[in-house]
């Protein structure tokens, strides 16, 4: 920490073995913790997808597996482009998407205060923390029969799924980016003449907001995960639900063209965590994984 | 301005270990407008008696008082800048050293007016407008000394500011400390353990003993000021530093303790 994360510190140079020869692509690419172009680094990013999709087709195409099993890319494309044209799939798209979007809002609009507030004061921590801390272990996926006793097949019980599958441990990790705000922070304002409520709202609070938008991206993810699970038990509408649907008639490629649906739109939610991050803390050092 | 007075502070840390005593009876004067620096080896506890000035830690026993109103909670009155860089990230430049002022209910152009001062009088009005990221460690302690100046303090309480810095900035936030001070005149409380820093800063010296800490004795710096870095050569220096450093090691030498690497 000290004249390193100046601006205009100039990248250092890798070794070289031997002087006067130009650099290899060892040496150019693979230094640890060396940068390298962003064409490059976009080139290699696309060409993990082309590989993949390349094995995919060498392995169906070739006869390799039978296609039952694995029909090829372009046979699933195919399933994709009837299933979102004659078959109502935005429809289940949007289904599942209004699920995520109630059920994330309804826990984060919990999480996030009672996570600041347990890990801001003591007491507040002394009382939740250790219920919080056993029901997270309970897993979602657990709830969902008593949860259709109680709401049936329909809207509120996916949200409550991902609720269950998302508060407890969303509230767990904002309270554990509030808990590390260093303390110097808090006391330097003190010593600028801050109250206690000033020091939380005009110090506690700002600090834990990238880590508390960092964490809401990563439970995202979860939220997913919970909304395909409760869809695949029941439900009659939603990407699960045509992946179930579509099981039961067989028919792989409707089941491989809804999960990498449901990739693209983890992909999308993603990227719009992150645009979001970049957007509201422009002075922040740089997003997490 | 004010003196602060350290009378008979003791401070004990309870551990699962038994009580730990930090301070044991400390008794400190510095005087008005001086500047004290206070040295010792790692553990001595001169940052808890700091804290305690600043009145973010309550002695076990003893008081402090600034001019001559006792310390019970940090306030305004008592500017303090840390080792560790504790500029607010999400404020600018210029927004973190209005900080003070702000929650006062300072108005805006007051504000303003304080801060664009103090910027220029630290050489940063073209960093005004950055965050505290795009700044080198240097600058974000001079923009933490502007912070802590802007509220007008009666005292400055420094905690190891240049313990982060590389030697050569280290030297220039010396140089420009020194300078710092000759214009706003205020009582500083400098913790440190560089020896050399702290005679080339202070008025006195105070050397402090290992667990649990004491005032072990108090140097009086007598190196003419404005001073420069040719003091540093002198005779006089190197008797001052080996005084210093005797008194530490001799003390040190007891229990087989090592010195803190400066």
């Amino acid at each position: 920490m000290s004249t390193t994360e100046r601006r205009d510190a100039p990248a250092s140079v890798p070794p070289r073995t031997d002087a006067g020869r130009r650099p290899g692509i060892a040496s150019r690419y693979l230094t640890p913790k060396e940068p390298i172009p962003r064409a490059v680094a976009v080139g290699l990013a696309l060409s993990s997808f082309v590989v993949v999709v390349g094995i995919w087709a060498i392995l169906s195409y070739g006869g390799f597996v039978r296609e039952f099993f694995l029909p090829g890319p372009w046979k699933v494309a195919k399933a994709l482009y009837t299933m979102f044209a004659d078959e109502g799939f935005a429809r289940d798209v949007w289904a599942s998407f209004y699920r995520i979007g109630i059920g994330f809002l309804v826990s984060a609009a919990i999480a996030i205060p009672l996570g600041i507030a347990i890990g801001s004061f003591r007491a507040i921590q002394a009382f939740f923390e250790p219920l919080i801390a056993a029901v997270r272990y309970m897993p979602a996926s657990a709830f969902i029969p008593l949860l259709i006793i109680w709401f049936g097949i329909g809207n509120t019980e996916k949200v409550a799924v991902i609720y269950i599958g998302l508060f407890f441990p969303l509230t767990l990790m904002v309270a554990d980016v509030s808990a590390n705000i260093p303390k110097e922070l808090l006391h330097i304002a003190y010593t600028l003449g801050a109250s206690r409520w000033q020091v939380f709202r005009k110090v506690l609070l700002p600090a834990s907001w990238p880590g508390v938008v960092d964490n809401l991206r990563i439970g995202m993810g979860w939220a997913w995960t919970y909304l395909i699970v409760a869809e695949l038990v029941a439900a009659s509408t939603g990407i699960g639900h045509v992946i179930l649907s579509a099981s039961r008639f067989l028919q792989t490629e409707h089941i491989i063209a809804g999960i990498l649906t449901i990739g693209a739109l983890g992909l999308l939610t993603d990227a719009f965590f992150r645009w979001l991050y970049r957007f509201l803390f422009p002075y922040a050092e740089r997003v997490g994984r | 301005m004010s003196s602060i007075v350290a009378r008979g502070v003791s401070m004990v840390f309870p551990t699962r270990n038994g009580d730990v005593r930090a301070l044991d009876d400390v008794t400190v004067e510095i005087p008005d407008s001086h500047f004290a620096c206070i040295v010792g080896a790692s553990g001595c506890g001169k940052s808890t008696l700091l804290n305690i000035m600043a009145g973010l830690i309550r002695p076990t026993a003893g008081t402090i008082h600034v001019g001559d109103r006792p310390v019970e909670a940090p306030g305004a009155d008592r500017g303090m800048v840390f080792q560790s860089y504790t500029l607010y990230p999400w404020l600018r430049v210029r927004e973190n050293v209005e900080f003070g002022p702000s929650l006062k209910g300072v108005s805006k152009t007051d504000r303003r007016r304080t801060a664009n001062r103090l910027l220029e009088e630290m050489g940063l009005t073209e960093f005004a407008r950055a965050y505290p990221r795009e700044l080198s460690g240097g600058m974000k302690q001079r923009v933490a000394i502007a912070r802590a100046l802007a509220n007008d303090p009666e005292v400055l309480l420094m905690d190891e500011p240049f313990g982060a810095l590389d030697a050569l900035t280290r030297a220039a936030a010396q140089r420009f400390l020194t300078d710092i001070w000759e214009q706003h005149r205020r009582t500083i409380a400098f913790v440190t353990h560089d020896i050399d820093e702290a005679i080339y800063l202070g008025d006195n010296v105070f050397v402090m003993s290992r667990r649990p800490g004491r005032i072990q004795e108090i140097v009086e710096i007598d190196i003419p000021r404005p001073r420069s870095l040719d003091d540093i050569g002198t005779p006089r220096f190197a008797e001052l530093k080996h005084h210093i450093l005797s008194l530490i090691f001799q003390e040190m030498g007891q229990d087989g303790g090592e010195p803190e690497r400066p």
